[in-house]
């Protein structure tokens, strides 16, 4: 085997640390995004680092594919100071509203259009999604093996894959071949510091921007029209405490405590 | 301890930003709060220098970020550089003081005056941490008056130089591999490179500090120390200009590293008073706490304006000496009064280590003095406005 085409599908989310500022338009239930700094979706981070290490390894390429408006090549500049030698970020109106599998079906496009790969490497699921369909549905779209809660990988030389995938209580030790699409855990590897170096050959690294007609996908399979799936009602658990400061005795407010922790069901 | 994503920003300083310096902020924020914050109590504490913090630094392009790629550095422009200076010192003037020394006080004298053999010798190395470097040029009798310094260097048959005499107050100086020496010699002020290990040059280091106490402080001492010319002598500088302009290089660092110490002061402050309770009310709600921020918040976003503007004329090349001093002086004095003013919101709890406070304040007692005075840049500054030195004769 050479050198191996690694393709890594990367997402802007919400800052995590940032996560009491998010806001929900309560007309269409969707995130408002504006203001809200982005970060590359953390296990997005360790497909990447997974992909570097088998670069470094086997020789090759890492391209990572974003289905994310214009605005996300700020982000995405994380991803190649890391090491990624380009991004191609698919970005067209019609996108918008998309569910997993129509984020899907433009994902596996770019893809597609990148040309021949080895493996797709991603985060097993966003973190503001969360879905954890994708990584599976691009293997299907893409007609390739698939693996999802990858937490350790090996590649052979002649392209042979030993996983490991997470379950309930264990492991399951899974052998195919390439290509394949891979979803990973957080507890695979940990992702490199970004280097100044690297941030210095960034700035010089291509970011594509490809839009729907680029990718040849049509209005029927992207966006609202393409999707099944409408996110339901979302709303912000009120985290606020309620302080209720109980005077008297030390018998009454025993009483007072366990008859309210009773009435929140803490108490039976 | 104050870990936020975010430096404080009052008045858009990093809409101000390039994408690159943007990243190269975020790293180094990366790498405070998860290399130094959890760990440098301790280190202070113990007065101990968190060795095992050179490697990761180096690799992260830590180390001479600003000079060119082909030594093995990052060719980070100077604001670039700056801005990983404030969140270093952010984490500890120590850490900082590290990295300021082998940049700019090591890596760049090499760089400015030495050989071409000197620079491909040393520059990788250091920039890798393989090799770590001191700046000999304070002696125990000359601080703000160098060109009185005693240490001599004399020329000796066979191309060698004898040096002879003592410096003190060296940051990095017991753990360093190479130190740059300045002597006096019949041809003026000279920079040597003097390798750890040479005979008769010892470095003991100076304990019982309160101040820095994460940073290795040393005596150099040279009793005839001989030393190979084409190794040693930085054939390419005569004079004071060479320490100066080290020092100049390291001042800029200095000065936005100290509002990086500042902006822990202040972030700390800030969620300490919005979550302290007293008389029913969070005490950030009293108008005399309130000054006190107020006041933070403003001195640390004019610093922050002030040395955006100085790294963006140094970055052109059209920057004053004096005009570094101006940045020191005050940032350096902001992150001090900052410092002092965040340790009395939080009461008690600000002489603790739990808190970056004191530990803080009390590096800004050094760094006051250190890369020049307060006093002195204050000189410095009347000599440009004035015309008139007031510490030079004549």
């Amino acid at each position: 085997m050479g050198e191996l085409n690694l393709v890594v599908l990367v997402k802007p989310v919400p800052d995590p640390s940032c996560y009491d500022r998010i806001e929900i338009d309560p007309a269409t239930g969707a995130l408002l995004r504006q203001g809200m700094p982005a970060v590359l979706n953390p296990a997005d981070k360790h497909a990447l680092e997974e992909a570097l290490v088998l670069k470094e390894r086997f020789g090759g390429r890492v391209a990572m594919v974003s289905m994310a408006p214009d605005s996300a090549s700020e982000t995405l500049m994380e991803g190649l100071a890391m090491g990624a030698d380009e991004a191609c970020i698919l970005s067209d109106r019609a996108f918008a509203g998309s569910d997993s599998l129509a984020t899907s079906r433009v994902l596996a496009a770019g893809i597609r259009k990148i040309g021949p790969f080895d493996l797709v490497l991603a985060g097993n699921e966003s973190a503001d999604g969360g879905t954890a369909h994708v990584p599976s549905q691009v293997g299907e779209l893409l007609g390739v093996a698939h693996l999802a809660n990858v937490i350790r990988m090996e590649v052979g030389p002649g392209g042979s894959v030993t996983a490991r995938t997470r379950i309930e209580n264990g492991y399951i030790e899974v052998r195919g071949s390439l290509p394949m699409v891979v979803g990973v855990r957080r507890e695979i590897n940990t992702p490199r510091y970004t280097s100044l170096m690297g941030v210095m050959a960034a700035q010089g690294k291509p970011i594509r921007v490809w839009r729907s007609e680029d990718l040849g996908v049509n209005a029927a399979e992207a966006g609202m029209e393409g999707s099944g799936m409408r996110p339901g009602k979302l709303s912000r658990p009120d985290y606020r405490r309620k302080g209720e400061i109980l005077k008297g005795s030390h018998e009454e407010t025993v009483r007072r405590i366990v008859a309210i922790l009773r009435a929140e069901g803490v108490l039976g | 301890m104050s870990a936020t994503t975010e430096m404080t920003d009052y008045m858009g300083f990093q809409g101000l930003l390039t994408d690159e310096e943007k990243m190269v902020r975020a790293t180094a924020r990366k790498f405070v709060n998860d290399e130094v914050l959890p760990i440098i109590d301790g280190y202070a504490q113990s007065e101990t220098f968190p060795s095992h913090l050179v490697k990761p630094m180096a690799d992260l392009g830590f180390l001479g970020p600003n000079l060119p790629e082909k030594y093995g550095c990052a060719g980070l422009s100077n604001v670039a550089y700056g801005l990983l200076m404030y969140e270093l010192e952010r984490g500890d003037s120590g850490i900082r003081s590290f990295a300021s020394v082998q940049g700019s006080l090591v890596m760049y004298p090499i760089y400015a005056y030495g050989s071409d053999a000197q620079k491909e010798y040393w520059l990788p190395r250091m920039a890798r941490g393989e090799a770590i470097g001191c700046f000999g040029l304070t002696e125990p009798d000359f601080g703000s008056n160098p060109a009185g310094m005693r240490t001599s260097a004399v020329r000796e048959k066979g191309g060698k130089w004898k040096i002879n005499g003592s410096k003190m107050w060296i940051t990095n100086g017991s753990i360093a591999d190479v130190a740059v020496v300045w002597a006096k010699t019949g041809e003026g002020v000279r920079g040597f490179l003097v390798e750890k290990g040479t005979p008769g040059f010892t470095a003991p280091q100076m304990k019982g500090k309160w101040s820095l106490r994460a940073s290795v402080t040393s005596e150099l001492l040279f009793d005839d120390v001989v030393v190979d010319e084409e190794k040693s002598l930085l054939p390419n500088v005569k004079g004071l200009k060479g320490p100066l302009g080290c020092l100049t290089q390291a001042r800029y660092g200095i000065a936005w590293g100290a509002l990086g110490a500042a902006d822990a002061c202040y972030q700390t402050a800030l969620e300490y008073a919005l979550n302290r309770i007293q008389f029913d009310r969070p005490i950030a709600s009293f108008q005399l706490q309130q000054r006190k921020l107020a006041e933070m918040v403003t001195e640390i976003t004019k610093g922050q304006l002030l040395v955006l503007q100085l790294g963006r004329m140094k970055d052109q090349g059209k920057y004053t000496f004096a005009q570094v001093s101006m940045a020191k002086m005050n940032n350096v004095n902001v992150a001090l009064e900052t410092a002092r003013v965040a340790r009395t919101i939080l009461g008690a709890n600000g002489i603790m280590g739990e808190y970056p406070i004191m530990r803080h304040s009390a590096n800004m007692e050094s760094v006051y003095t250190y890369e020049g005075t307060h006093d002195m840049h204050l000189l410095i500054i009347g000599q440009e406005v004035t015309g008139i030195s007031a510490f030079r004769a004549g």
